[in-house]
């Protein structure tokens, strides 16, 4: 359910609740990319990463 | 003929005997696939649910198995946020385990629901008031932390690890992994208490029902306790069997003795607390609803017994075996004070859901007892054959075990 759906409403139960949802979805979004486009960059530069 | 699979310098049984396992299991798969189809073709008249009943077996399945997966996020919490070093060398298991639990949980949803088809309702049609929709959330999301946390693991198989992208990838992975810990860590502390919320708010079943702090009932922390108490038990027990099976020995015994003990002190804080809470609304909280304690106990099966085995034999006793150093150091009473306690909360959540079904409410209600089908079974037993499956492949192909090659020499 989004915002612009007809059947949000805009009270604090809507917003904590999505609101969780959708900040742990772009989290792991943010997090799954990050580590994709590091790994990306050690892959081309060749870094060994010492941190295991 | 897969041995360039295998990780370098351990053992594993032939290929040939290793299919021969698998094709083992299969059997029994495919028993709990037909009795799956069954229920999504012919709707759930097949199984013995029914309106006193809408939730039976696959619930307690659920719950059961959602508190057993806890394993990996409590034990993830410890090793990547408390940096309890020593823990490393089982929390890799801890994950294998808790992917297989969680993956099971969303599958016999996915049978109970009727209609499948339509699961994306509960995040399209949210009903933010109801604790169901924040589970259901929250388990969808959490399975999805604990994939992203197998995946190094994955990656980490020799061949895979040959491609030097996956090698890079599977470190950056290791590394963001305290960050990923503490989502799973977030996600599990509020379903596993929502679980426990669910029958704790049902003020029109007296059995069930609990006073609380704020909106939640004391149900909702005495999940938690009991889900974190138990999941490290439930990670000890399998290790157990798959050292029985592998006749190796995979883990040491002072990682084993250092996961028994936490998960001993938080079981014997859980019982302690359950206990106050059992009193309290034996005393209070029922008969303020013109309910007689005893009331609850008056109809077979379900006696006075059911209290005692729950809090005393399958409590009581593993916490004692668990937090005390003869108890712990000694294997066999170590697996036995395991077993004793993942059975106690199977039994927790029979009770909280099934009991708290069967005890009359009105006075014109009768008794309705409930026994789970042939299909019922089949369908909550085929978690543990893919999970065999699971851990197997994980076994054979992935180093899970980093103590592995130094406890098995060559």
């Amino acid at each position: 359910m989004f915002p612009f759906c007809f059947e949000w409403v805009n009270d604090a139960a809507h917003f904590v609740f999505m609101g969780s949802l959708y900040t742990v979805l772009g989290l792991v979004f943010v997090l799954l990319n990050y580590c994709g486009i590091r790994a990306f960059l050690d892959y081309l530069y060749e870094r060994e990463v010492e941190d295991k | 003929m897969d041995s360039a699979l295998i990780p370098e310098g351990v053992k594993r049984c032939s290929f040939k005997k290793f299919a021969i396992w698998i094709g083992v299991l299969t059997i029994p798969t495919l028993w709990g696939i037909y009795a799956a189809l069954l229920c999504w073709g012919k709707a759930l008249n097949q199984t013995n649910l029914n309106d006193n009943f809408p939730f039976g077996f696959w619930i307690v399945a659920d719950l059961g198995v959602i508190a057993l997966g806890a394993g990996a996020f409590f034990t993830g919490f410890l090793r990547y946020i408390l940096k309890i070093e020593e823990l490393k060398n089982i929390v890799n298991f801890a994950v294998v385990i808790g992917v297989i639990c969680y993956a099971s949980a969303l599958g016999i949803l996915g049978i109970d629901v009727g209609q499948p088809l339509r699961g994306w309702f509960i995040f399209w049609h949210a009903n933010v008031h109801s604790m169901l929709t924040e589970v259901a959330f929250c388990i969808t999301c959490y399975f999805m932390v604990l994939c992203i946390e197998y995946v190094p693991l994955v990656l980490e198989n020799r061949r895979i690890d040959a491609y030097r992208f996956f090698h890079f990838l599977s470190h950056r992975f290791h590394q963001a992994m305290p960050a990923i810990a503490a989502i799973g860590v977030f996600l599990s502390f509020f379903h596993q208490g929502s679980l426990g919320g669910v029958p704790g708010v049902l003020y029109g079943r007296p059995f069930a029902y609990r006073s609380g702090f704020l909106v939640w009932p004391w149900t909702f922390f005495l999940f938690i306790l009991s889900a974190i108490a138990c999941g490290p038990c439930f990670t000890l027990l399998i290790t157990w069997i798959t050292e029985k099976i592998t006749r190796k020995q995979l883990v040491k015994k002072s990682v084993k003795e250092t996961l028994a003990k936490i998960a001993g002190w938080l079981l014997a804080s859980y019982i302690v607390l359950k206990i106050i809470d059992t009193i309290y609304w034996a005393s209070s909280t029922a008969p303020r609803v013109g309910i007689n304690f005893k009331s609850f106990y008056a109809n077979q099966p379900y006696g006075i017994w059911v209290l005692i085995t729950e809090v005393g034999i399958l409590g009581i006793i593993p916490a004692i075996i668990l937090i005390t150093k003869q108890g712990r150091s000694n294997s066999a009473l170590l697996i036995l004070a395991s077993f004793l306690n993942c059975a106690g909360i199977f039994m927790n959540r029979w009770i909280m859901t099934v009991q708290t079904l069967a005890v009359p409410v009105m006075p014109f209600d009768k008794f309705a007892s409930y026994h789970p089908n042939w299909q019922e079974w089949a369908t909550t037993l085929l978690p543990v054959w893919i999970g065999a499956m699971v851990i197997s492949l994980s076994y054979r192909y992935l180093p899970i075990f980093p103590q592995e090659r130094e406890l098995n020499p060559a």
